[in-house]
């Protein structure tokens, strides 16, 4: 076998409390395509910035022909012959496709607009497109803005093409076409990364399958156990790749078994169960890059754990925030305790004891520049016995604040500390703090243990078991499958703003949810 | 437990605040003391005396009883600071105080000389300052609105409205408020026995004593009440409000309301202090913008107002006549003015980098100072 074109090993980068990439390593060879699979925050998008000069890693060694190379910009990844193609297009609107391409050329003082013009019609042939050079990019389509991506990473001579989840915004029609260049490159001898996160794609373009999870390379399958096996049973082991761990945890752990034993002894049957919180088709429009959701249904019944998986991005937000009264619901009905109330401010569902557990703690579940005390009661401000005429009963406000910092152990030098200077696990109790006070009812949590460490996440997860087995109702939407399995009693799969299916927990639920998240058309049919 | 605690924190606690303190006083007294010294080598390069200019100003804006005119001067300028104060904090720019300031001053130099004249004095003193109150208030109503329903950004609206406003204010003094008996573009002149009465014993105007007050009441309001807390949370992280529960439109135009009225409420001060009683077109004052860079150095708190705004009283008193004295447009205030802006900037930017603490520069506006710094500095 020949040598590969490019060879990354041991590549380790942290970022303050999360590690990335944990000694990964990956071969890139000439006229291949090599998949990266795996969940948002797998890793992938770190590994490709290293690799595009984004970002530097803290160790490992990157070999270009054989040669240990540094790649400390995206200027010395070009010239290293590596394109790349990002997620959402760099374009710009307002320029002609020509001027577009031209950007990057600073050698010359003069614009070279026959040279330009050439290059694009050799490289189009290559490709087997057509491009108009004087189109706006603006005015063209996806797909089209995607080719011109895509000649741009080439236009500098480039050996490598690396695709960054290049179909999250492409219809199928666009994907053959876009399958049909990326083979033709193939032919001319080029080395391909494509990122996604989507099975079937990594399926039938793939030469070759690296899965990242959790920072680390989980698997690969290389161009002959994809060729020998089964469709189905290549399938099966990707799903086992990505999500199974999940299973096995939820099998093997002992004291969850227990749990899960004492909690079907505790729980009344779900058709007995009152339904707390309803979503009837309700939709919510997109926000600026941000999915909404579109007719979503769902019943959460007393004493139930609802779980909603998905990858990231696919409505998440919209549906936490929907719930939360954060945004306004443009369709549907969403009611509690049998009550609707779609129309009530955020405070008023807060009374009623619909309560939300945000996954941006830092950016809205605190106010950084406040005391830890403020923090904890802002959510009741001008409210007795905390505010008296308007006017804030600072003694009432720390008592109370350093009860509920000692219920939640939350570390903190003081109750007057600033918020914005606590760990993200602490400024996360402060968050559960006061959602889970004052009586809730009805509790959103959004990604609740992501980024915390295991003891603060075990703790959480407690938490929210103690809130649905003391007569709340809890639902967890959460990018972690492992903690969906781990203390659900449904789950819930949201995909591209729709829930595409509910699956009970329990024996061979992981991959089931699983199948449904990375939208296998054959599971989805059946 | 906390009580338990605090005493052996306390001296940490202590060190902490003599720290803070003293990095407060580096940011808002440096910023000043650069400006006059950058000021003097200026005058030096102009070939005027540093020293009698500086001497002037004390001269003629404290020495002897010119500490009173100053005084005087000093309740438009902290009328229109608190105002501005209490949106800054919100972190909204309300940067049309001019057009709310003008408008105040016309409606009250247009219905004063009749309602003084017909109603008892103290009332038809309080009926104008709450007229310029609602037409200053009525002035920020569009932009508010726009702000609160889609999102507008204030600053542009605000400063827009201002123009508008301005110049709605000329047409009024020229139009329906003109004085019929004279040429001059202006209002019909208050008496003189009809203005504010100076306060018992001295001769400064007693809406100085108003002005104490409220920046008093505002500053009580912003940081003891839940509506100041509030204010606070929105300034701080807009998003983070809309999570707890805080209705921002309302929020929003309350702020703006109150803002506008603080400084329509500062032209009724103008215009019924003994300096004026009338309004010429053209010649409203826009004490605004001399004023803002104080409002920043007072880090948006309204009592720290009240030095700096005496700093600029006696400066702006003062120094109009210290500079004819030494033959220089009085424009050279201006340029102190700007170079005390300057000066905040760059103190400000230093600290940031020494992660001295909270900032009242936007965050937008440091990153883009920063990112010149941060490339060169990656290219090394």
């Amino acid at each position: 076998m020949d040598a590969p074109l490019v060879e990354l090993s041991g590549i380790r980068k942290a970022y303050p409390g999360v590690l990335a990439n944990d000694d990964v390593s990956l071969e890139l060879r000439a006229g291949e395509v090599h998949c990266l699979l795996g969940e948002n925050g797998a890793g992938k998008s770190t590994l490709i910035g290293i690799l595009s000069g984004l970002v530097r890693p803290d160790a490992g060694t990157i070999r270009i022909d054989g040669r240990e190379t540094t790649i400390d910009s995206p200027r010395t990844a070009l010239e290293h012959g590596i394109g790349t193609v990002y997620q959402h297009s760099t374009l710009i609107p307002a320029l002609s496709v020509l001027e577009n391409l031209m950007l990057g050329d600073t050698r010359h003082l003069r614009l070279d607009v026959d040279g330009a013009r050439r290059r694009l019609r050799e490289l189009a042939g290559v490709l087997g497109v057509e491009v108009d050079p004087d189109a706006r990019a603006a005015d063209l389509a996806l797909g089209s803005q995607q080719q011109v991506e895509i000649v741009k990473a080439l236009w500098r001579g480039s050996r490598v093409l690396i695709l960054d989840e290049p179909t999250s915004m492409l219809t199928p029609q666009a994907f053959a076409e876009l399958e049909k260049v990326l083979g033709r490159l193939e032919e001319q001898g080029q080395a391909i990364v494509f990122i996604t996160h989507k099975l079937h794609e990594a399926l039938s373009l793939g030469d070759r399958i690296t899965i990242l999870r959790h920072g680390r390379v989980a698997g690969a399958l290389d161009e002959r156990q994809l060729r020998d096996g089964s469709a189905e049973e290549v399938r099966a082991t990707i799903v086992r790749i990505m999500f199974g761990e999940a299973a096995r945890s939820v099998a093997d752990v002992a004291e969850l078994q227990d749990e899960l034993v004492e909690r079907s002894r505790a729980g009344l049957p779900r058709a007995e169960r009152e339904t707390v919180l309803e979503l009837e088709d309700v939709s919510v429009p997109a926000q600026g890059a941000e999915m909404g959701i579109a007719d979503v249904s769902l019943a959460l019944g007393l004493g139930e754990i609802l779980g909603v998986a998905g990858i990231d991005g696919n409505g998440q937000r919209a549906l936490a925030e929907a719930i939360s009264g954060q945004r306004q619901a443009a369709a549907g009905e969403i009611r509690l305790f049998g009550a609707p109330i779609s129309r009530f401010p955020v405070a008023a569902r807060q009374k009623l004891g619909l309560r939300y557990v945000t996954d941006d703690r830092l950016g809205e579940g605190v106010v950084q520049s406040l005391s830890v005390a403020l923090n904890l009661f802002l959510k009741r401000i001008g409210q007795r016995p905390f505010w008296r005429l308007g006017r804030v009963q600072r003694g009432v406000v720390e008592k109370r604040a350093g009860e509920l910092v000692r219920e939640y152990d939350v570390r903190t030098p003081s109750v007057r500390t600033r918020a914005g200077t606590l760990s993200g696990g602490n400024v996360q109790k402060v968050v559960l703090a006061r959602e889970l006070s004052f009586e809730p009812k009805v509790v959103v949590f959004h990604k609740p243990t992501y980024g915390l460490d295991v003891r603060t996440t075990s703790t959480v997860r407690d938490l929210i078991r103690r809130l649905a087995r003391g007569g709340g109702a809890a639902l967890v939407i959460s990018t972690d499958l492992d903690e969906l399995l781990e203390i659900c009693d449904r789950i819930a799969v949201l995909s591209r703003g729709r829930l595409v299916g509910t699956v009970e927990n329990g024996p061979g639920a992981a991959e089931e949810v699983g199948r449904l998240m990375v939208g296998d058309p054959v599971s989805e049919a059946a | 437990m906390a009580e338990v605690a605090l005493p052996a924190r306390r001296p940490v606690a202590a060190s902490r605040l003599a720290g803070r303190a003293a990095d407060l006083a580096i940011r808002s007294l440096v910023p000043v003391v650069l400006a006059l010294v950058a000021g003097g080598v200026l005058l030096y390069a102009l070939g005027r005396s540093a020293l009698s200019f500086y001497g002037g100003i004390w001269t003629y804006g404290i020495a002897d009883q010119n500490w009173q005119q100053s005084a005087t001067t000093m309740v438009p300028l902290l009328l229109i600071a608190t105002g501005l104060t209490v949106i800054f904090r919100a972190n909204i720019w309300n940067l049309g105080y001019w057009g709310q300031f003008a408008l105040g001053a016309a409606v009250v130099a247009g219905y004063g000389p009749s309602l003084l004249a017909h109603l008892p004095m103290w009332f038809a003193t309080v009926v104008l300052f709450l007229f310029a109150a609602a037409a200053g208030a009525a002035w920020t109503i569009v932009p508010a609105f726009l702000k609160a329903r889609y999102g507008t950004n204030e600053i542009i609206t605000t400063l827009m409205m201002s123009f508008v406003g301005v110049d709605l204010a000329n047409i009024l003094v020229k139009g329906p408020f003109q004085d019929p008996s004279i040429r001059t573009p202006q209002t019909r002149a208050i008496d003189f026995d009809k203005l504010m009465p100076p306060i018992p014993g001295t001769s400064i105007d007693c809406s100085l004593l108003v002005a104490f007050a409220v920046v008093l009441v505002v500053h009580y309001v912003l940081t003891r009440t839940a509506f100041g807390l509030r204010l606070q949370i929105l300034g701080a992280n807009q998003r983070a409000a809309r999570h707890m529960g805080i209705r921002l439109p309302r929020l929003v135009v309350g702020s703006f309301l109150i803002s506008g009225a603080l400084v329509g409420a500062a032209a009724a001060a103008f215009v019924l202090s003994p300096f004026w009683g009338y309004v010429r077109a053209d010649q409203i004052p826009n004490y605004g913008d001399e004023i803002i860079p104080f409002v920043f150095l007072a880090r948006l708190n309204a009592v720290a107002l009240l030095p700096f705004v005496a700093f600029y009283a006696v400066l702006f008193t003062g120094g109009d006549f210290a500079a004819t004295q030494v033959n220089l447009s009085t424009d050279f205030l201006y340029v102190l003015v700007g170079l005390i802006l300057l000066f905040m900037t760059v103190i400000e930017f230093l600290g940031r980098r020494r992660e001295l603490g909270g900032s009242y520069l936007t965050v937008g506006l440091v990153q883009a100072l920063r990112a010149p710094l941060w490339r060169r500095r990656a290219a090394a």
